[in-house]
């Protein structure tokens, strides 16, 4: 009787240490869930969420102090995949944040830029070049559209451009929603 | 001759409609007074133009030149002047515009001087490739591949075989048949320089059991040029798609190609026989690539047969030419029924992939709405690639691309055999290509998104420095303000010390 207890007891002892150094020695650094939200949103920077960032609206969202439909960018396609990750129910965009807009990018217009360099101190991602006293652009492979140059701009020589589709970002429509015609079968 | 060595799965034995256009030898299409180029014509990198409106070009000028590796050269096909260069419509499915290099032809055709090579042989390799990307060559079996790039094996990689491609499975298009009728020799030439390039001993010429006229052919151009040894003509089954690459590297070798992987990777370099006549025409001749044999073909069409055209000539000119009793603005299929796509208008330019235009096919059924999936699986029986078009297409309609992925999608030739068995008429090809362009466009997104965030994080981390600095050079201004005050009123001190000793 006495053995059987001290022999149970030293096993749950070496087992229990067993575990204890395995949760440790093998621990898995798990991807914090801010992490993985602030990968799902849309990344522009834009700040209509009301927060200064994706980043920060992604830490507000894990610590369940935003709801996950203020992303006007990201539009229905972002709240869906976060509803998904955070396994709650999608709902509609959050109007006092904006509506859904199609992809823009800012253009300047160099007549009229009087290079103030205000647009490019408000990007948050660098895609504006161009010193002091001389014309500013645009990289347009950067711009995110997140409209941020817009209000600073003293002479208003910027404007928002809907990015046109080319034959190399084409996407064939979804079959379930267009009319086939003969040819389209294969 | 010899025997086939595998077969691939799947596939199916098509009626090929070919007699309508190979009834008449090659004709040249008459040349057209405006020719439209498209500056992408082929995959990768848009060519970059070095001509400016109101030059006059020459036939076979330069006028735009390859931008990064994976491009190649344009030229005028025709002599003239420049008339413009802005957004065209192009031949796509989308039926989007995209740049084009417009040309006024005088009507000279005037030539820019040739520059032969007399001897190929005493080039190096790196040389002949380099003349094969300036001449502007692609691949002509409707891809569009760079031709260069597969002239080079790279370092890691020994090429054994070299399978020159005639099979041309798609039913109706016959522009291979012909050049192989009537340009045997030249595509012989083709074959010589690209095993000289690729250093390769074994070159198997492939063509489908329905052209026998082409075999002939090509046996007894073969047959007269002794010095062309381990050159052989193996005549494949008819059965589509075995003109598609990987399948047809089957069906000659034995061997499959990885998934995600290149025919290089087994050691076998492929080339359509028009490729090959094109490489000989640029090397032997000096001649770049300004035209294609285009197929024009279908039931409307009352003169169909095989034209000689120069990249550029409107399409409406060319059918025209062959008198279609087409209504305007109906659409016709760019490519063959199973892989083509359709036009919707014809003021679209033939350009390097234009391989048949295809108006009105035998017995087309009335399109209908497609029915429900009865889960027959006669998609998967007919799949060559041994993909299960039933699952994709569940996946694909749900939009869960990443089960598409998981499922191979990215493996799907888009031959359209999976397509043409449904007995429920359900246009699976659409549904894949459509998740195809989704998954490719959210991964650009994603790419961008994360350049965004990496610049954005660069940013403020590059904002913090500067206060940081800015910070660390007003504690030092202070610093030394309280410095030099102190030593100020220390020499203060002492000077008002001496003066107090003096006094005493």
């Amino acid at each position: 009787m006495f053995t059987a207890i001290i022999a149970i007891t030293v096993m749950a002892l070496i087992f229990g240490l067993l575990l204890g150094f395995a949760s440790l020695r093998f621990k898995v650094e798990g991807d914090p869930i801010a992490d993985q939200i602030d990968k799902l949103l849309p990344q522009t920077q834009c700040g209509q969420c009301s927060f200064a960032g994706c980043r920060p609206y992604a830490e507000a969202i894990a610590a369940g102090e935003a709801d996950i439909n203020r992303c006007p960018p990201g539009g229905e396609a972002t709240i869906q995949a976060l509803a998904e990750l955070l396994e709650v129910e999608p709902k509609p965009l959050d109007e006092e944040c904006g509506v859904e807009k199609p992809k823009t990018l800012a253009v300047i217009d160099e007549d009229r830029c009087i290079g103030c360099t205000l647009c490019i101190q408000a990007c948050p991602v660098d895609a504006i070049l161009g010193a002091a006293k001389h014309m500013h652009t645009v990289i347009a492979s950067e711009c995110t559209g997140c409209e941020l140059c817009l209000p600073p701009c003293p002479v208003d020589c910027i404007d928002m451009v809907e990015t046109k589709q080319n034959p190399n970002t084409w996407r064939w429509p979804d079959p379930d929603h267009v009319d086939l015609q003969l040819g389209d079968r294969a | 001759m010899s025997a086939v060595a595998g077969s691939f799965p799947g596939g199916l034995v098509l009626n090929g409609q070919k007699k309508r256009s190979t009834q008449t030898p090659i004709r040249k299409t008459p040349l057209s007074k405006k020719l439209i180029l498209p500056l992408q014509q082929h995959i990768g990198a848009a060519s970059v133009p070095i001509v400016n409106v109101g030059d006059k070009v020459l036939k076979g000028q330069k006028i735009a030149k390859a931008d990064g590796h994976v491009s190649v050269y344009l030229h005028a096909p025709s002599s003239g002047t420049i008339s413009a260069i802005d957004e065209q419509p192009i031949p796509h499915p989308s039926g989007l515009s995209a740049l084009c290099i417009t040309i006024e032809t005088d009507g000279l055709d005037t030539w820019i001087e040739h520059q032969p090579i007399a001897d190929y042989t005493q080039l190096s390799e790196h040389d002949i490739r380099q003349h094969v990307r300036e001449a502007g060559i692609v691949g002509l079996g409707g891809a569009g591949f760079p031709s260069f790039i597969k002239l080079n094996p790279g370092v890691h990689h020994h090429v054994e075989t070299l399978i020159i491609n005639g099979v041309e499975c798609e039913p109706y298009i016959t522009c291979d048949d012909m050049l192989m009728r009537e340009r045997a020799d030249g595509i012989l030439d083709g074959i010589e320089i690209i095993r000289f390039a690729l250093r390769v001993k074994n070159c198997v010429i492939a063509i489908e059991s329905n052209k026998p006229e082409a075999i002939s052919v090509m046996t007894l151009a073969l047959a007269a040029r002794p010095h062309l040894t381990d050159t052989e003509i193996m005549v494949v089954p008819t059965r589509y798609p075995a003109g598609s690459e990987k399948q047809l590297i089957q069906v000659v070798t034995g061997k499959q190609v990885p998934s995600h992987g290149l025919p290089i990777d087994i050691g076998i370099v492929c080339h359509n026989v028009g490729t090959a006549y094109a490489i000989g025409r640029a090397i032997i001749h000096g001649e770049p690539l300004i035209s294609r044999i285009v197929t024009v073909t279908g039931t409307d069409v009352k003169h169909a047969g095989n034209f000689e055209t120069l990249f550029g000539t409107p399409m409406h000119e060319l059918l025209a030419f062959c008198e279609t009793s087409r209504e305007p603005n109906a659409p016709f299929i760019l490519g063959g029924p199973m892989m083509g796509y359709n036009l919707s208008g014809d003021n679209l330019p033939v350009t390097k992939t234009a391989n048949c235009i295809l108006v009105g096919v035998d017995n087309a059924a009335p399109v209908e709405k497609p029915l429900p999936c009865i889960r027959c699986g006669e998609c998967a029986t007919a799949c060559p690639v041994s993909l299960l078009p039933q699952q994709l297409y569940w996946y694909a309609r749900d939009k869960d691309l990443e089960k598409t992925r998981q499922y191979n999608l990215f493996d799907c030739i888009e031959c359209g055999c999976c397509s043409y068995v449904c007995p429920s008429k359900i246009p699976l090809v659409h549904y894949f290509r459509f998740a195809k362009t989704e998954t490719m466009n959210q991964e650009l997104e994603a790419i961008k998104s994360d350049n965004a965030r990496i610049r954005h994080e660069n940013r403020l981390a590059r904002l913090e420095l500067e206060q940081q600095e800015k910070e660390e050079r007003q504690r030092q201004r202070k610093l030394a303000l309280a410095a030099s005050q102190a030593a100020k009123e220390k020499q203060e001190k002492a000077a008002q010390s001496s003066a107090d000793e003096t006094e005493s």
